[in-house]
């Protein structure tokens, strides 16, 4: 029900129920305005989450290196806010999202002739180059004092980023949106359908004249320009590039968050990082020594008792009531 | 002489010094319903896979519709019309029937890398693929999962799969394998219809299947043609019947 799969026999209809992430989002905004900057901070992570999940979900590439892309976009934006005098956000936003592509392209093309356990031991390897490139080259990057400072100039020369992060907010807002329904088309587009057959059988792709291998690097260089987007909005409503971008503690940071939303049902790149970010926030101002117990708890629960992560359980629930009534 | 639908000459393949493909001149004619029997580890699976293009041969050359296709990849060799099936299911478990075969329709039409319509409305691929699914029975089952399906069933979506490539020739890689006799007589059915245009090999071990069905018949032990003949030429020879006993005797 939930889990949208795609393919030829799906019904592509948008539902009602898929615009309340966008409904709850503006109602946060009018409603919850001093949390705007952590709202912001669960946007991004939501698109960044979307990406991940095209390739991880959706492809069947499994990955805990896709921090490199994000970082490549935060420090592209970065650079150019802080030290090209580049402060145009959508000039920003476009560079950085080629950055998170090109590298995808360069990358992939290299790593996507391995498969598991390799294809995993390597995308470790391309994130924690990216981690020692972005500390050690100090001129450039800030090294680990990170980059301040970055200049982020009015949208469309109208729109300024506010103290309170309204304009934030609402850019984050509008970049998902645009982003979620580019990927809920290709979900369910033919393309979308031969990356489910590259995650179920690659053996069978080949025999039925697939080009399994320049399918995977495309479908990783949409995900990978998707992470630099979201790479550059988190810089930009920061207005600050950190290290924190990059390694692979980042990039598994986010594979947990999917995992907790539930994989490969785009939806669960919603639920994941809402869930995982605002626990963060309260478990840190509750338990600030201990709270990553509690996350790690809900980890342990959803991995050991719902494979298909919150939505996993909430499908669950659904059916046993529907059939009760 | 006109040329062969698939033609392999002198094709070897050795794993460091053990030989499993030894010199094999093999003709398959157009239209032909040919089979390729011999005992376990006679080397008919590595053949069919140097065919397929998915192990490369060490000499030798394979040619398809007389073109040589031997350092043609597998996916461009599917493009020019060789199609299989897998003696071990290789399905999309998780997917629908429907999807099973759409996905290979979809590769052939060429819209498989299309990115903004949805899937649902290419009908050109949706309604080829039911309509083969119609013909093989499968209609009803079109939208369960393949993993729901009985085995026999399953059987059938190996082979809708590969029809659905519209190949000029096919290998069906056992195609009975592990179904129970019960049940085998609907692949049977399924084979006997096939359309008389494609060129078959079959790879079985179900004798009764192979004399139905081949019309033509190659034997291969220890990776070397034993001899190619009628279904009669093969069931009075005399060393056939050794390298069957042979194999009896040590079961």
């Amino acid at each position: 029900m939930s889990a949208h799969a795609g393919g030829y026999g799906a019904v592509p209809r948008i539902r009602w129920i898929e615009g309340l992430p966008f409904v709850l989002a503006l109602a946060a905004f009018f409603l919850l305005p001093e949390y705007l900057s952590l709202g912001a901070r669960i946007l991004i992570y939501i698109l960044y989450a979307l990406s991940l999940d095209l390739i991880l979900g959706y492809a069947g590439i499994i990955t805990l290196g896709h921090s490199a892309y994000f970082g490549a976009g935060a420090y592209v934006a970065g650079i150019l806010g802080a030290r090209l005098g580049v402060t145009d956000p959508l000039v920003q936003l476009v560079a950085a999202a080629a950055a998170g592509g090109l590298l995808g392209i360069a990358t992939g093309a290299i790593i996507l002739r391995t498969r598991a356990l390799t294809l995993l031991m390597l995308t470790l390897a391309i994130t924690s180059v990216c981690l020692e490139i972005a500390n050690k080259a100090t001129p450039i990057t800030g090294g680990a004092d990170g980059l301040s400072g970055v200049v982020v100039a009015p949208i469309l020369g109208l729109f300024r980023f506010d103290l309170f992060g309204k304009t934030a907010f609402l850019y984050c807002l509008v970049a998902l949106l645009l982003a979620w329904w580019g990927a809920r088309r290709l979900i369910y587009s033919p393309f979308g359908a031969s990356l489910a057959g590259l995650r179920e059988n690659a053996a069978r792709m080949h025999a039925i004249g697939a080009p399994v291998y320049w399918r995977l690097v495309l479908v990783y260089t949409i995900s990978t320009t998707l992470a630099g987007v979201a790479g550059a909005l988190i810089t930009q409503t920061n207005q600050f590039v950190g290290l924190n971008v990059l390694g692979f503690e980042a990039g598994g940071e986010l594979l947990v968050m999917l995992v907790l939303g539930g994989v490969g049902r785009l939806y669960g790149a919603f639920v994941g990082p809402l869930v995982y970010l605002v626990a963060q926030d309260f478990l840190a101002k509750q338990f600030p020594e201990y709270w990553y117990l509690g996350i790690g708890a809900m980890l342990i629960v959803v991995v050991m008792f719902a494979r298909g992560g919150i939505l996993g359980i909430v499908d669950a629930v659904v059916r046993r009531l529907r059939r009760r009534a | 002489m006109s040329a062969a639908a698939l033609e392999t000459r002198g094709l070897c393949k050795s794993f460091g010094a053990l030989t499993v493909a030894d010199d094999i001149d093999f003709r398959l004619e157009a239209g032909a319903r040919h089979a390729l029997i011999g005992p376990n580890g006679a080397g008919k699976t590595t053949f069919v896979n140097m065919l397929t293009g998915a192990l490369r041969p060490s000499s030798g050359r394979i040619l398809l519709g007389g073109e040589d296709v031997t350092a043609v990849r597998q996916a461009a060799r599917v493009k020019r019309g060789l199609g299989r099936t897998f003696q071990i299911n290789q399905l999309f478990r998780q997917l629908s029937v429907l999807d099973n075969v759409a996905l290979g329709v979809a590769e052939r039409l060429g819209v498989a890398i299309r990115m903004w319509k949805p899937a649902s409305a290419h009908a050109e691929v949706r309604n080829e693929s039911l309509a083969l699914l119609e013909s093989l029975g499968l209609a009803e089952d079109a939208e369960r999962r393949v993993l729901d399906l009985p085995y026999g069933k399953q059987r059938l979506v190996e082979i809708a799969i590969a029809l659905g490539l519209e190949p000029k020739v096919l290998l069906l890689d056992e195609p009975a394998a592990g179904v129970p006799s019960v049940e085998s007589h609907r692949i049977l059915e399924v084979l006997d219809r096939l359309p008389a245009h494609i060129s078959i090999l079959i790879i079985e071990h179900d004798m009764d299947l192979v004399f139905r069905f081949a019309r033509r018949i190659t034997v291969l032990a220890s990776g070397a043609v034993l001899m190619e003949g009628t279904p009669q030429q093969v069931a009075q020879d005399e060393r056939v019947r050794a390298v069957y006993l042979g194999e009896k005797k040590h079961a």
